[in-house]
């Protein structure tokens, strides 16, 4: 059966395929698609949005030495969160396959950086495997257990926004129905004492030289001899933009399997073909090592490091061919991304945009959209959990320099639990004078309604413990925990101001779900301006509420777009807005 | 067919762009097209600009193009015609909706949205401004501009060798298919 499918949804049926029975995630753009789709099998994949990307692995290693084919899944960045696991478990091995999805975002559509991850996998001596389509990215996961189980590794499944989000035929297989491996007790291949770790890291490096050795025989590297005076060698998505391009007027050699490299397979194409020029996205990873063999090539010189490739991009490199481009003679505004109408982040971040001599550390979710103007709420963004943990770095620092600005460090609900916690227990243990705020609004919102631990419900749609935010808080130690409706404004600017002046730890929790979770009942209430009563003086479009405008002299709301937040309403001096519809 | 067909979808986020894609695509590949789709997710969500490309021809190798190299831009939002336009070949057509929606520097007054938009693409490029949202309200429900457009972009690459009624009856849940299916046929006549 043939069926168009996105990388993601190949990857959730290249796990099914597998075999696979555990798999572990936490959501982030462009990976959240894999675990959803893995949903799509739930009567043979256990499958669960772990609080963090660190947990996820985890969670995904102890099902693979219980003997199950297990996957973590995460977006680049995640990576770095569950490094410390990854790196050791490369050194102990798998008993049941092991394949740890890394999705990048090269140009960062919905990310904080461009980092390369193929890295990860020469940093911690796993086996690298890259699919260049939808078709390949099932079929390569099925071979990616293969090897992880014959090499006794983790193997990095890496994979791109173009991957993950591009949709293409996928000719769909059978599951293979590979069974749980029995788990024998074995302290010395699965306790990680230094004892153990010196004597694996000598197995690690013989692992390594047998794997290189593999690739360059492996189905996954495949060579295509065409006119041999330009000869590319290619991974990815680099293949598709690279054939686009050059069609069969070049020679390729695509590898699948990019870690280690297949230095034989690619000195003998290299001596093949006029010139050898290496299409990578991002950084030189594979021409580096190449170069370092001492094959002659052509990489970064040309193609640059920096965003993602397209045809263009490679034609204007390699060719130095350019399109012809036409354009309008129109001066365009910008449209950036904005809290959504009846967002409920948006009271807080107007109420703290008002409050003088403060300073508010972000985090990783819709909320830093509140850095934006008009409500410029926010001062910094860096990880998950830094909303919380670099606030204390802040205060201290300003309890040392002497300055009296307060800070506030600013969490979600999944982020909270992904490592804002850790970060809530330091400001308590070491006498922060600074208030945590979780902006509680039910779901994880960004990456587009996640379950979280605060939910109530899992991945798999079964009921879970709700994990309540606020008694968490309390039992760490914070005397006042004070909970808020973000868009009563009175009410979170009296939270504000007591938090100020509180010589006790003081949380805050703003509570209010997202606009946009599915099944709850739209508002009838909508707001509208009194015409006749509005003064012009434009306060209202100081909330950033994309309903708001201003048009012709005076403020109007779209009622299409209106959720009755009333949050326009109380910034009103006049009493201009007005609810309808009650 | 030889020659890769290239698509641009643009748009606000929330009006429908990713549905039409899915039909799209979903008729090209029973063509017996060879199709490639690419979006983009994540932020550009929350109200941005959006984009989706669509791929089809006997092989595809890339599922996304670089400037000047689309057949068709199909625009839901009159500004982003304008913002997407440098990615059409220079003999590409615009079918563009006379819709405005203000982004949030124009709605709090920091910028003005752009006058004469239609007027300038149609001096460089083969240009249909429709109404799309009078059709949608003349057919029963404004939330069916989408298929509306997705009529006239079907119309102006004569895509008529897919049956485009049942495809929207496999992709729309029962009670949408009627109004849709008028929707559609609504483009067609645009």
């Amino acid at each position: 059966m043939k069926k168009l499918m996105s990388g993601n949804e190949a990857i959730a049926r290249g796990a099914y395929e597998a075999g696979v029975t555990i798999a572990a995630a936490y959501p982030g753009t462009p990976s959240t698609e894999i675990l959803e789709h893995m949903v799509d099998y739930k009567d043979v994949i256990y499958s669960e949005w772990a609080p963090n990307e660190k947990v996820a692995a985890e969670v995904a290693i102890g099902g693979s030495i219980a003997g199950s084919r297990s996957l973590a899944a995460m977006k680049h960045v995640g990576v770095n969160v569950a490094a410390d696991p990854i790196f050791t478990y490369a050194y102990l091995g798998v008993n049941g396959g092991f394949v740890l999805v890394s999705a990048d975002d090269p140009s960062m559509h919905s990310s904080q950086n461009e980092q390369d991850n193929r890295y990860y996998a020469k940093f911690a001596k796993m086996a690298m495997i890259e699919p260049s389509d939808s078709q390949e990215a099932k079929d390569f996961l099925v071979e990616a257990y293969n090897i992880s189980e014959q090499f006794d590794i983790p193997v990095l499944f890496r994979v791109t926004t173009r991957i993950c989000h591009s949709k293409s035929i996928v000719e769909l297989g059978e599951r293979q129905e590979v069974g749980h491996k029995p788990y024998i007790k074995n302290i010395n291949k699965y306790v990680a004492t230094p004892a153990n770790a010196k004597r694996l890291h000598v197995v690690v490096e013989e692992r390594l030289k047998a794997l290189e050795k593999f690739a360059n025989t492996s189905a996954l590297n495949k060579v295509e001899y065409n006119d041999t005076k330009i000869g590319i060698l290619t991974a990815s998505v680099s293949y598709q933009y690279a054939k686009e391009v050059f069609g069969d007027k070049a020679s390729y050699l695509k590898l699948g399997f990019t870690y280690p490299l297949p230095m034989d397979l690619i000195r003998e194409f290299a001596s093949k073909v006029d010139t050898l020029y290496v299409i990578e996205e991002l950084e030189p990873f594979m021409e580096e090592q190449i170069k370092a063999a001492g094959i002659k090539c052509i990489g970064k010189e040309l193609i640059p490091n920096i965003y993602e490739l397209n045809p263009d991009i490679v034609a204007k490199a390699m060719l130095n061919e350019t399109t012809e481009v036409k354009s309008v003679d129109v001066e365009i505004a910008a449209r950036p991304p904005v809290l959504c109408p009846g967002c409920p982040h948006r009271g807080f971040f107007y109420a703290i945009s008002k409050k003088k001599n403060t300073v508010v550390a972000g985090d990783i979710g819709c909320y830093t959209l509140g850095a934006m103007p008009p409500l410029e709420g926010i001062d910094t963004c860096i990880c998950m959990g830094a909303g919380i943990s670099a606030a204390m770095g802040m205060a201290k620092s300003f309890e040392v320099s002497g300055r009296d600005t307060k800070v506030f460090g600013v969490v979600g609900d999944s982020t909270f639990f992904h490592s804002g916690i850790t970060g809530a227990i330091d400001i308590v243990y070491n006498k922060g004078k600074m208030v945590p705020v979780v902006l509680d609004n039910r779901i994880t919102g960004m990456t587009g309604h996640q379950e979280n631990p605060g939910t109530g419900k899992t991945l798999m749609g079964e009921d879970a413990v709700e994990i309540d935010i606020v008694e968490v808080l309390k039992s760490i130690g914070y005397k006042k925990v004070a909970v808020v409706d973000p868009c009563d404004l009175k009410a979170m600017n009296a939270v504000i101001d007591e938090s100020m002046v509180s010589t006790e730890p003081y949380a805050i929790v703003t509570k209010r779900p997202c606009i946009l979770i599915k099944g709850l009942e739209p508002s009838k209430v909508k707001c509208q301006v009194k015409t006749d009563k509005c003064k012009k003086c434009k306060m209202c479009l100081k909330v950033g509420c994309p309903a708001v405008f201003f048009k012709d002299g005076a403020s109007y709301i779209d009622k299409s777009m209106c959720v009755g937040c009333e949050v326009c309403m109380q910034v009103c001096k006049f009493d201009a807005i007005e609810k309808v519809g009650e | 067919m030889k020659e890769t067909k290239n698509i641009l979808l643009v748009g606000v986020g929330g009006q429908g762009i990713i549905l039409v894609s899915k039909i799209l695509t979903a008729g090209l590949v029973k063509a017996g097209y060879d199709v490639k789709m690419s979006e983009v997710h994540g932020m550009a969500q929350r109200g941005g600009s959006v984009s989706t490309q669509v791929r089809y021809g006997e092989k595809v190798y890339s599922p996304i193009i670089g400037r000047g190299q689309a057949d068709i831009l199909v625009s839901f939002e009159k500004m982003e015609a304008a913002r997407w336009v440098e990615y059409l070949k220079p003999d590409g057509k615009v079918v563009v909706n006379n819709y405005e929606i203000p982004s949030l520097p124009i709605a709090i007054g920091k910028a003005e949205y752009p006058q004469g938009v239609i007027e300038a693409l149609d001096k460089v490029f083969k240009t249909t401004a429709i109404d799309a949202g009078k059709a949608a309200i003349e057919v029963g429900n404004i939330r069916t501009q989408n298929i509306v457009l997705l009529g006239a972009l079907v119309k102006a690459l004569g895509l008529n060798e897919v049956d485009w009624v049942e495809i929207i009856k496999e992709n729309l849940p029962q009670k949408m298919v009627d109004i849709n299916v008028k929707a559609f046929q609504k483009g067609m006549e645009l």
